[in-house]
């Protein structure tokens, strides 16, 4: 269990709709005034997401343009963060590599969280022993090393965007499935699903007109925190050389042993990435408290 | 308890089961290359019958399932299969590298708890003070910091600076304890690091969890001494939660395991599967993973026992 799981636990109960989730801009200043680490993490999210976005108009050069003129330079006003051993601009390559990072994470939680949401609905909501049988290969999934796992399908299936994707987001929906599952259960024993039963409706009609509504925010929140781990996830197989096949970048990969030698003259290779891969992580995580917190008064400060 | 036990230890069965028919399949039916051709090195040459003959030696013949069957038999009795690559026996290789491994994950494992249970206990005992929300914020960055960059820049500064490289030669700690030390302190300290992040949280949630019992307000109400309620009421029921909190922690040591001896040359299991991978060693790979499933089952039901011993509550509700 990673610490976004944690708080994620910590928030299962958050299912009230808050009024303020109405208002996007009270929102966000409701969110600098009473969370201002939250909100820093929201800003540096934001100028990462943006500029991985707008990769093309943002990064000052190509990510592959080499200048055999200017390798392993320092931070300069032509380079803004240095250059690589093949005269590559960094910061070019962190954009790109954000880039790449966020696409494949943001696909794989998306992936993970709709199959989450779907076999959390059935069943959570149908009960019985197809419950029981999820619930228990649920149970066997989370109690295997998820990680080893992941680098040796990836390194049987080879290496490479959807294979990434698929991998990532298979096994990280178990895990947010029992999270689902958990409010899937209390929500069905609200009065308006009674309600929806003796008005007739039938069973998909109350499980996706009226419970996905009501837990469709705790899906979307969570997956806030889980981008956090995913992009941290994907970032280690990028490491390991399972990532994107290179010349594109991979946060991970810029870190790994093969550019040690250049790190060692260079510094500053080994140096941005990491860093870009710290902010994001810790803005994601500490976004997410701050939503669980302004959402939900109850678990303030756990 | 006894009953427990094995009532866990059968639970654990399907579990690895699962884990090795996943892996198998996979290799086998998804991927598109022929594991032989991976084997054989030289696919110019077409020899049908040395093909052949490998994989009767590697136990590749007959259907899927009979593989499947033949290979989990002859694990069950000592014997993993060979590896294409380097034609030794996987058991004797797993053999040699398991206690490496072990030592690299529980030293951690130790290294995070001395550093996050005190910490997590402050901080709950302070809560809302500046201690408490550095500690927070401290256990998010330790979290968030990813553990292989810091490794590369262990090996980038300690090259730079003092001139320090891991050693490639590994030794033993029967055959030199103090040279093993050297060599395996560093990366399990940095191995440490993210488990130090996630415990200090869990240590001060749970703990904080407890402060919010009845029986804490009642002792609140007598007019006790809080340090004497922390100390006397919380503390020792807040012993569980730890126990908790280090079997959450194993899968992240177990998976750090993997990216650190490769990063600092440690031939533990790890090492042995990613090195495996890029060869699709099928055995060595099938082995290494369910070495790693087998010593989460356990330590899940490590945690479960320990539950049992510190707390009575759990021994009757688990009807011993």
């Amino acid at each position: 269990m990673t610490i976004s799981e944690v708080s994620l636990q910590e928030s299962y109960l958050l299912r009230k709709e808050p009024s303020a989730w109405t208002a996007p801009t009270r929102w966000l200043w409701m969110l600098l005034r009473r969370k201002p680490l939250g909100f820093s993490g929201l800003v540096i999210l934001a100028i990462f997401v943006l500029s991985a976005v707008f990769a093309k108009w943002v990064a000052p050069y190509s990510y592959t343009q080499p200048d055999f003129m200017a390798r392993l330079e320092g931070p300069s006003m032509a380079h803004l963060l240095g250059t690589d051993n093949l005269g590559r601009d960094l910061l070019s390559r962190v954009i790109y590599g954000t880039r790449v990072s966020f696409g494949i994470s943001f696909a794989a939680v998306v992936l993970a969280k709709t199959l989450a949401t779907l076999m959390a609905l059935i069943s959570g909501y149908y009960g019985g022993w197809f419950d029981k049988l999820f619930q228990r290969l649920v149970d066997i999934w989370i109690s295997l090393p998820t990680l080893v796992i992941l680098i040796t399908l990836i390194g049987v299936l080879g290496q490479g965007a959807t294979t990434m994707i698929v991998v990532v987001g298979l096994g990280n929906a178990p895990n947010a499935s029992r999270l689902v599952r958990s409010i899937v259960v209390s929500v069905r024993e609200e009065p308006y699903i009674m309600a929806a039963e003796c008005l007739g409706a039938s069973h998909m009609r109350i499980m996706f007109r009226h419970m996905l509504p009501n837990i469709a925010h705790i899906v979307i929140f969570s997956a806030t925190v889980t981008l956090g781990s995913t992009i941290l996830i994907v970032a280690s197989l990028g490491f390991l050389g399972y990532g994107i096949p290179p010349p594109q970048p991979d946060l991970g990969a810029m870190l790994s042993g093969d550019g040690l030698e250049f790190m060692r003259r260079h510094p500053y290779m080994a140096f941005w990435p990491g860093v870009a891969i710290t902010l994001i992580v810790f803005a994601f995580n500490v976004l997410g408290d701050a939503l669980r917190d302004v959402l939900d008064p109850r678990l303030r400060g756990g | 308890m006894g009953k427990y036990i094995i009532q866990r230890l059968v639970l654990g069965i399907p579990t690895l089961l699962g884990l090795t028919l996943l892996i198998f399949f996979t290799f086998r039916v998804i991927v598109p290359v022929d594991v032989i051709d991976v084997a054989v090195f030289d696919t110019e040459v077409v020899d049908e019958e040395r093909d052949q003959r490998l994989r009767e030696e590697f136990g590749l013949t007959g259907p899927l399932p009979v593989q499947y069957v033949r290979w989990l038999g002859n694990t069950l009795t000592g014997d993993s299969g060979t590896s294409f690559f380097t034609g030794r026996s996987v058991t004797e290789e797993m053999v040699n590298r398991i206690p490496t491994s072990i030592q690299m994950g529980g030293g951690a494992l130790i290294i995070s708890i001395v550093f996050a249970v005190p910490f997590g206990l402050l901080s709950a005992a302070k809560q809302d003070s500046w201690l408490d929300y550095i500690t927070r914020g401290g256990s998010i960055m330790f979290y968030a910091l990813p553990g292989f960059w810091i490794g590369t820049l262990v090996l980038v500064f300690g090259g730079k600076w003092f001139n320090w490289a891991p050693p490639i030669a590994y030794v033993t700690p029967w055959e030199d304890p103090w040279g093993n030390f050297k060599h395996v302190i560093t990366p399990m300290l940095i191995l440490g690091l993210s488990p130090i992040g996630i415990q200090t949280r869990l240590v001060r949630t749970q703990v904080l969890e407890v402060m919010r019992q009845d029986y804490v307000r009642t002792a609140r109400a007598k007019g006790l001494r809080s340090s004497t309620v922390y100390w006397k009421h919380i503390l020792k029921n807040a012993l569980l939660p730890v126990v908790t909190v280090v079997g959450l922690s194993v899968p992240s040591v177990v998976g750090g395991t993997v990216i650190f001896e490769t990063v600092f040359l440690v031939p533990g299991v790890g090492r042995y599967l990613l090195e495996s991978l890029t060869r699709l060693d099928l055995y060595v790979i099938m082995a290494t993973n369910l070495f790693f499933g087998a010593l989460l089952v356990f330590m899940n039901i490590v945690v479960d026992v320990s539950y049992g011993l510190i707390d009575p509550r759990v021994r009757i509700a688990s009807g011993d």
